[in-house]
């Protein structure tokens, strides 16, 4: 029911919608994407109003590499959808949508801490489980589970003023 | 004191009016239950900056899931709230369960859900007594760890350990319920009743608990929503949303409970939220052994469950299913699932992708807490030092959880 309410509004937009399981599954273009998000928190028809998860998955066999995956719920309307986008692995980005839901925060911080993808916009992207000198983004396929990490040298809190929330 | 001779140029009397004082707090802090750690900026006493650093318990809980099959996953997830693991194992199993498309038995459905409730309960205890101890109240925080204890009793009589469970299986759980089960649990309530009805006398109407909770912590409907909190959080801020109403899993949808919600949003309705639903999980587990019914807690399928022992140990067929399933794990159906349920502190999603092998490609745990940690320095800018360890205690930061 939302695959023909969502392709209506949005048409070309919506380049793959899917229906497995009892959950929909949209794909979109990471250029239009934050307007699109913004609709889907907006319109009374959709109501988005809860963020639910930012995460990607990593397929280096496939083009484009990763996808974006966002989980949206209605808490009016108890319904639930699923969004990705598809971005290439030479240039990870997608636009930040800290605008739409502040959960975004803390979840597209740790997607680029992970996966090391880029959300334009976002105020304040920094590794947030990791420690700032950590070296590459462990939840990519090519991330040997065992991988060690150089030593870092100690920071001294005095010489080096702490973090400010942004 | 002697400081070393690098910090000389860097201090710099000024003067203390209008100083903003620099302090870490953690990330091993006494008055903390959790490794996390605070980046405060300070006018006085007064938090001007407070940026909230989280990580420290980073175990790749993801990366390892993908390492295993789909079965050995189980006791990673015992370990990310490892005050309620039963509600962890259950979200897990579930999620791998409609990847499969399979359904489990009636009994099975009664028996994780009876489990769920008691481990919420214990959860709760955890986080109210802790933070009840944190803000000075000592008794009703020892009152309330002895409490938990009746009910470890309870998930150890049923899965045989009090915390790493690892109780449940894709297809059912490895145990049912002790033959002695509803006595115990009769046993247990009346004691846990005695409990929270004179917690509920030392804390709920208590002058100094009230200062320091209600008003503090506060986060606006709009807010809540906006950060994704969930559970408790959510609720105190006047959202009836529960994932066991609105998205029913296991036999909820049959059994006669409430949401209890705030309408203030601050640390006093969380814990006003967190203490009724102690009461509708009772309320929950009484129906629930009502109405189970008799028969097996596991599926036969061949293809999800280990075979009986004997069968191993006496057949070929036997010995080749077990040694297939233990080596090259279940097969899953390629595709992807989200399965939420309500965990102890809101919604805990289990996100899976398959891609057909015996292994996840993809195991992603939306932490409850998490989100909680990430709205807290909204929830703490211009209030007091003293307001950080109540509203930490009332998010109930799972280090496990949130840092996975």
């Amino acid at each position: 029911m939302l695959i023909e309410k969502l392709k209506a509004r949005f048409g070309a937009e919506i380049l793959d919608a899917q229906n497995a399981r009892d959950e929909e599954t949209f794909t979109i273009d990471r250029e239009r994407a934050y307007d699109f998000f913004r609709a889907l928190r907006d319109e009374p028809d959709f109501d988005f109003n809860f963020l639910t998860d930012v995460t990607a998955v990593d397929w280096p066999e496939r083009k484009p590499r990763f996808e974006v995956v966002y989980q949206l719920n209605s808490l009016n309307l108890a319904h639930r959808i699923r969004v990705k986008i598809g971005v290439d692995g030479a240039d990870p980005w997608v636009p930040s949508v800290v605008g739409v839901w502040g959960a975004a925060d803390w979840l597209e911080r740790e997607c680029f801490d992970m996966f090391g993808i880029v959300f334009k916009g976002h105020p304040d992207l920094r590794r947030i489980l990791m420690y700032d000198s950590f070296e590459g983004h462990p939840l990519r396929k090519d991330y040997p589970y065992n991988k060690r990490q150089p030593i870092v040298p100690e920071i001294d809190p005095v010489v080096n003023p702490i973090r400010s929330s942004r | 004191m002697a400081l070393p001779a690098r910090w000389k140029d860097k201090i710099v009397p000024s003067d203390p009016s209008d100083e903003v004082m620099e302090l870490q707090m953690g990330p091993s802090h006494p008055a903390a239950h959790g490794t996390i750690k605070f980046n405060l900026k300070l006018d006085g006493e007064r938090i001007v900056d407070c940026d909230v650093e989280v990580g420290f318990l980073h175990r790749g809980f993801e990366k390892m899931c993908e390492q295993g099959t789909w079965t050995q996953c189980f006791p990673y997830t015992d370990r990310l709230n490892y005050a309620s693991p039963c509600i962890n194992n259950v979200g897990f199993a579930l999620a791998v369960e409609r990847l499969l498309g399979i359904d489990t038995t009636e009994r099975c459905k009664y028996v994780r859900m009876i489990m769920s409730e008691v481990s919420r309960i214990a959860d709760h205890l955890t986080c109210l007594g802790m933070a009840a101890h944190e803000v000075g109240g000592s008794t009703a925080g020892m009152y309330m760890v002895e409490a938990r204890e009746f009910l470890y009793d309870l998930i150890e009589a049923v899965t045989g350990a009090r915390v790493t469970v690892t109780w449940c299986r894709v297809g059912g759980v490895t145990h049912d319920l002790p033959a002695d089960f509803t006595d115990r649990i009769k046993a247990s309530f009346a004691r846990l009743d005695q409990v929270l009805s004179d917690c509920d006398k030392m804390l709920s109407r208590n002058r100094v608990f009230i200062d320091r909770m209600a008003g503090v912590g506060k986060l606006s409907t709009q807010e809540a929503i906006s950060y994704g909190l969930s559970g408790p959080l959510l609720r105190a801020a006047g959202v009836p949303y529960d994932v066991r109403k609105a998205h029913p899993y296991l036999v909820y949808d049959r059994m006669d409970f409430e949401v209890p919600t705030g309408d203030r949003g601050d640390n006093y309705d969380r814990f006003n939220v967190r203490f009724q639903e102690m009461y509708q999980s009772k309320r929950i587990i009484e129906q629930a052994l009502a109405a189970i019914p008799e028969g097996p807690v596991t599926i036969t399928d061949p293809k999800v469950v280990l075979p009986d022992k004997q069968k191993v140990y006496n057949s070929i067929e036997g010995l080749m299913n077990h040694f297939k399933l233990i080596m090259e794990g279940i097969h899953v159906p390629a595709g992807e699932v989200y399965q939420a349920v309500e965990a102890a502190n809101g919604e805990l999603g289990f996100y899976l992708v398959s891609d057909g092998s015996g292994r996840p490609y993809r195991v992603r745990v939306r932490p409850p807490c998490f989100l909680g940690m990430g709205a807290l320095n909204k929830m703490l800018i211009g209030r007091m030092i003293p307001d950080i360890i109540a509203t930490f205690g009332m998010i109930n930061m799972i280090g496990g959880e949130c840092d996975r």
